[in-house]
């Protein structure tokens, strides 16, 4: 089967999301596609799995040009697409989620289907258990569910978007065999993401994207300093490591102990010195969040736990005084647990004022709420609202939000979301807090970033935690071991 | 002949619990597909008076049921249309339709108050399964609503978690994006079941108007706050129609209870008794939700070592959990 | 622009007028009644004179206490359901404070304040018993609230039928009257009492304040738009969360004492009279704004009095107000949500 994009645009508003798109793609292929966070990968994405319809242009599948109504329909043709974030039921079994969406009659033939499942897992190594329950699978063992009911659907032509984000080492490794020989098997699969790396080891082909247009292919080997120049337009440099840290201990934990009906972690000590960047690597649900939340005084902590800030015992402590200790925690859902949607930005800048007195001062508020537009660089008026803001305005105002002085700041993926540029402008602003002594713990799935910004690295995997590792002294592969659960002992 | 007593007022109780399994099993249907109906309450009221005024004046028993679901399904269609089509608060809606339709009942039922009108037959046996002990008495001698009670009960287990489109129906009320990209159609889906949901609990309204509590009497039919118990009972049941209907005719037992106990209870005024039933759903909530709350959390994790394990044991099992997306609005894009 | 979106805003909350207008008028055909005649018979029994319209401000109070309560609960998103139950535990707190002391040598004006206060508080502490349930039991406090309402009214038949009985056998009109000496003076010759309405009014012009200049009422906002959030941001939800039923129910306890003090002079059976309900309305109605309360309480106090007319002129059910507010609200939301729609698509 072949995949011919024609001159696709599609238009969100005054964005042009697709322009002028053309894109043809052999059966056996591998298809990168490559690009930043708004390039227009997902929305090209969209168009061909039938989420969204463009505004002109054609897609042929083997020369015939086609209507894609549906994801449905999509699937119908053999275009079958594999979410981020797997579009499953997690609180239903395994074989329940295959027979929705399964053509038939009013009571499915269970025993049969679960058969069927399990010879198409089996030709992949995967073992899926048909009466297991989808939540208690992990995201990789989610995403393998996925592919195998897209292929026993009949799809032949496979989109994954981002699929590699959450998943262990080994899951990673079985993901890419897999799919180099769906593709040896004559079939099409398109990968979407923004790590380069992955595409290069994996692509055949890669289609790179940058502000709504293909700027260019390249096909295997490739160069990487090509690939960096047609995604940013220009080369592009992360900001170094800081090491700015001092001597002083900003924060002690003793025997931190956490129960989670999924997950145990106990016995994690660790010092953190003013000034010192540590990075929380590990799968999604690891327990790095937990560990993070605990820290902030989000989540309560059992048994022997001790934890001080600039010498105060927190441990126990309601979260009030972990924030007047000066600890900050920023969630990575901006707008779930960030920011309030249906309050203004001024308003927001209010909350985080002095409040004691009763009546609110709106001309010294409206000027604070100026001075930090403008410092941070936010695209938005004191009475927009935060829903209306880009997701890089709003981690902008998230971090303009952050009282000063802070002892302590928590972020949970601080770059979900966000371009390179805003990535490296964010922390240009983190460093700035880390000369005045702040420390900073953030949680990312992005081992560059880590290695790249972090001073220590923690490992978390089920519930474990590695001993703090030097991020000078590790590398990808190391840190990719551990995540994998590989080294740790006990 | 003591013992004989007490089946008897069994039996009754299944047939006092049947327009309450109607009413439970239909709004279980609708919140499983994602939407709440708050109106049930409202609901019940005006198709019990709309039933009974359609059967008076027709002096046709079964127009008055159709008449009954007609306005479940109509008043489900508003919920429907404001909430999915016109993405407005579910709780508003319900709420305010709730108290229109209660209002509504008492002033379009004035000239029909009091009136005798007809009643569902009087209970029958089923040969040979009403000769078995015990049993017999308590579900085979019943009337022909209760034996459909029976039916539906048995129908909606089997529909909702057995048959593809049950499957689909607990789909798009667990995560509505993944059922879209299976080809479900979710709002349009979402629109029958409001409605089916709707008339099952239209139907339970000529049921109290026809035959458990004959007549209409306005303000003093003694139909007021019976919706109101059957939304705590669906979450009580865990949004599973059977264990829903247990549910109705545990509150059907207990209210049965209080009548029994009120003959050796002389100095508690009736009203008294009638309203047992709200702190009763208070308390079944507090059960069901307790171990949802934060500060549980906290004090659990003070617990020692020893007891803390069978106590979140405990307070999991008792918790029930909602269709994931209940009340969310879906759009695809 | 701005101002053309304005008009449009208006256009449609008329379109939703019409509506409202319209169904309550094919209800009343389907009643075989005039239409016309009652629209005509609930204004006359409203405005026609001042005593009429006097008693519609009898109403109002209550309704503005209720509505300002509730809006207060509905900044913090909660649905205080409630407040039927909060109105009829305040009217029973000020009667027991009037039982105890009507008999002492305390002056009547102390014993007025003392219940009029033990109102407030008993409206608080039944609001409270919802929001414990809901902030510490996770009890959706739509259900909390109802089923505390129907308990409520079953203490105040019980008290008047045990307790509280009247001299000989208790009845449905409720226990034996006050003396006069601790009624709540009323304009001679009318029912209406000027410290009832400054207690309503003030009540309403502290809630506006509270909720649009301080910080507590931004707070309160914000735990209402993000709980998650709010609590991230430092704000002791749970704190906020009881202070908002606390207020409301106050609020509501004061209604209910004033209906004691000042309308009827003792504990009936039914002494809330759905201004509870009637409040959730009014804030639904108003979209939330403070401002808009007073009027739109207006509006629904003459309507609940003057449909009083109907039974007696036209034979029909008094109950055609509570359809007429229900299609307002009704129809309200559901433009809204037109609007938003065209909007959308715009």
């Amino acid at each position: 089967m072949k995949v011919e994009l024609r001159s696709i645009h599609k238009y969100f508003g005054p964005v042009h999301a697709n322009n002028n798109i053309s894109l043809t793609i052999l059966p056996g292929t591998i298809q990168g596609i490559v690009g930043e966070n708004g390039a227009g990968k997902s929305t090209l994405m969209k168009i061909l799995s039938g989420f969204i319809q463009a505004d002109e242009g054609e897609i042929l599948l083997d020369d015939q040009v086609i209507t894609i109504h549906s994801p449905s329909d999509a699937l119908k043709r053999g275009i079958g697409m594999l979410h981020q974030d797997p579009l499953d039921f997690p609180p239903m079994k395994v074989i329940d989620n295959l027979l929705i969406g399964q053509e038939g009659g009013l009571f499915p033939n269970k025993r049969k289907v679960a058969a069927d499942i399990k010879k198409l897992a089996n030709q992949f190594g995967f073992s899926i258990d048909t009466e297991a329950y989808v939540e208690g699978l992990t995201v990789g063992e989610r995403q393998q569910l996925e592919i195998i009911r897209l292929l026993w659907m009949g799809a032949r032509i496979l989109i994954l978007d981002e699929p590699t984000t959450g998943i262990s080492a080994s899951q990673k490794e079985k993901l890419f065999e897999t799919l180099t020989r769906l593709a040896s098997e004559g079939m099409i699969v398109i990968f979407v993401s923004h790590k380069l790396e992955e595409i290069e080891t994996l692509c055949h082909r890669a289609a790179v994207f940058r502000g709504g247009l293909l700027v260019g292919e390249a096909i295997q080997p490739y160069h990487t300093d090509d690939l960096v120049r047609l995604m940013f337009g220009k080369p592009m440099e992360l900001g170094s490591r800081l090491g700015c840290h001092s001597e002083e201990n900003v924060v002690e934990i003793h025997n931190l102990e956490i129960e989670d009906p999924r997950l145990h972690i106990r016995d994690v000590d660790l010092d953190v010195k003013a000034g010192e960047v540590i990075g929380l690597a590990g799968m999604e649900g690891s327990g790095q969040r937990l560990f993070l939340r605990a820290l902030g005084g989000l989540l309560a902590t059992t048994g022997r736990t001790k934890l001080l800030v600039k010498g105060h015992d927190l441990t126990h402590e309601p979260y009030s005084s972990y924030l007047k200790t000066g600890v900050a925690y920023v969630p990575a859902d901006r707008m779930e647990e960030g920011l309030i949607p249906g309050l203004t930005l001024k308003e927001h800048f209010i909350l985080t004022g002095d409040t004691k007195k009763l009546f609110i001062d709106q001309e010294e508020s409206l000027h604070r709420t100026k001075v930090k537009i403008s410092e941070f660089n936010i695209k938005g008026r004191p009475d927009s609202y935060v829903e209306e803001l880009s997701g890089g305005n709003q981690q902008r105002a998230l971090l303009a939000l952050l009282n000063e002085p802070l002892s302590l700041v928590l972020l949970e993926h601080p770059s979900r979301g966000l371009d390179l540029e805003s990535t490296i402008w964010l922390w240009e602003k983190l460093k700035e807090r880390c000369k005045t002594g702040t420390a900073v713990i953030f949680i990312s799935s992005d081992l560059e970033q880590i290695l790249h910004y972090s001073d220590r690295i923690l490992v978390f995997f089920g519930g474990k935690v590695s001993k703090p590792m030097l991020a000078a002294e590790t590398n990808v592969d190391q840190l990719g071991q551990l995540i994998g659960g590989k080294g740790f002992v006990n | 002949m003591e013992f004989n007593l007490i089946l008897v007022g069994l039996a009754g109780v299944i047939a006092a619990a049947t327009p309450i399994v109607f009413a439970t099993i239909g709004e279980t249907i609708t919140e499983k597909a994602g939407v709440t109906n708050l109106s049930v309450n409202g609901t019940i009221i005006l198709s019990a008076m709309t039933g009974f005024a359609v059967a008076t004046s027709t002096d046709n028993l079964w127009l008055g049921f159709l008449a009954g679901a007609f306005v479940g399904a109509l008043v489900a269609a508003i919920v429907a249309f404001s909430s999915i089509t016109l993405k407005q608060s579910q709780v508003a809606v319900g709420f305010v339709l709730t108290l229109m339709c209660r209002d509504l009942a008492y002033f379009l039922g004035n000239p029909f108050m009091g009136l005798s009108g007809p009643r569902v037959p009087p209970a029958f046996e089923i040969p040979l399964l009403s000769k078995i002990p015990i049993l017999g008495t308590l579900f085979f001698n019943q009337d022909i609503l209760v034996y459909l009670s029976f039916l539906l009960i048995i129908f909606a287990n089997i529909y909702v978690y057995k048959t593809r489109p049950g499957l689909s129906l607990q789909g798009i009320g667990e995560r509505p994006a993944s059922a879209y990209i299976r080809g479900t159609n979710v709002n349009k889906m979402r629109y029958i079941y409001t409605i089916l949901g709707g008339a099952l609990v239209g139907v339970a309204g000529p049921m109290y108007s026809l035959s458990v509590k004959a007549g209409w009497k306005g303000t003093i039919s003694g139909l007021d706050g019976i919706g109101w118990i059957v939304l705590a009972i669906v979450i009580f049941g865990g949004w599973n129609p059977l264990r829903g209907s247990l549910g109705a005719y545990l509150f059907a037992f207990l209210q049965w209870l209080g009548l029994v106990l009120q003959t050796s209870l002389p100095g508690i005024p009736s009203q008294v008794l009638q309203v047992a039933p709200f702190p009763l759903m208070i308390l079944t909530l507090l059960l069901v939700n307790i171990g949802n709350a934060e500060w549980v959390d906290r004090t659990i994790m003070g617990l020692p070592e020893n007891v803390r394990p069978a106590i979140s044991r405990l307070l999991r099992s008792m918790k029930t959990n909602p269709p994931s997306s209940l009340g969310v609005p879906f759009e695809n894009e | 622009m701005k101002s053309g979106s304005r008009w449009y805003r208006f256009g449609i909350q008329v379109a939703a007028v019409v509506l409202a207008l319209v169904f309550t008028s094919i209800i009343l055909l389907i009643a075989k009644a005039q239409p016309l005649e009652a629209y005509k018979n609930i204004l006359v029994g409203s405005f026609s004179s001042i005593e009429a319209i006097t008693n519609v401000i009898v109403v109002w109070i209550p309704l503005l206490l209720a509505s300002a309560g509730a809006l207060v609960t509905f900044t913090a998103g909660l649905w205080n359901i409630g407040i039927e139950g909060q109105i009829t535990l305040g009217a029973i707190s000020t009667t027991l404070v009037l039982r105890l002391l009507q008999h002492s040598d305390v002056s009547p004006a102390i014993i007025i304040f003392l219940a009029v206060l033990s109102g407030f508080i008993g409206g608080a502490l039944w609001a409270a018993l919802a929001g414990a349930l809901k902030t510490y039991g996770g009890v959706n406090e739509i259900f909390g609230g109802l089923g505390l309402n129907f308990v409520a009214t079953a203490m105040t038949i019980w008290l008047i039928f045990g307790p509280w009985k009247r001299p000989g056998i208790g009845s449905m009109s409720g226990t034996e009257p006050f003396a006069n000496t601790l009624w709540l003076p009323t304009i001679p010759g009318l029912r209406l009492s000027w410290w009832s309405l400054l207690i309503g009014i003030l009540a309403l012009v502290l809630v506006y304040v509270l909720l649009s200049n301080t910080h507590f009422g931004l707070k309160l906002k914000a735990v209402g738009k993000n709980r998650k959030a709010a609590s991230v941001f430092g704000i002791p939800t749970s704190n906020f969360m009881m202070s908002a039923f606390l207020i409301c129910g106050g609020l509501a306890g004061l209604a209910g004492a004033l209906q004691v003090l000042a309308v009827y002079h003792r504990l009936i059976p039914s002494i809330s009279s759905g201004y509870g309900y009637l409040g959730l309305m009014v804030g639904m109605l108003i979209n939330y704004q403070a401002i808009w309360a007073a009027p739109v309480a207006f509006f629904f106090a003459a309507l609940n009095f003057g449909s009083i007319q109907l039974p007696i002129v036209m034979k029909l059910d008094s109950s055609l107000s509570g359809v007429l507010q229900g299609a307002l609200v009704l129809f309200v939301l559901m433009m809204d949500g037109v609007r938003k729609r065209f909007e959308k698509k715009a």
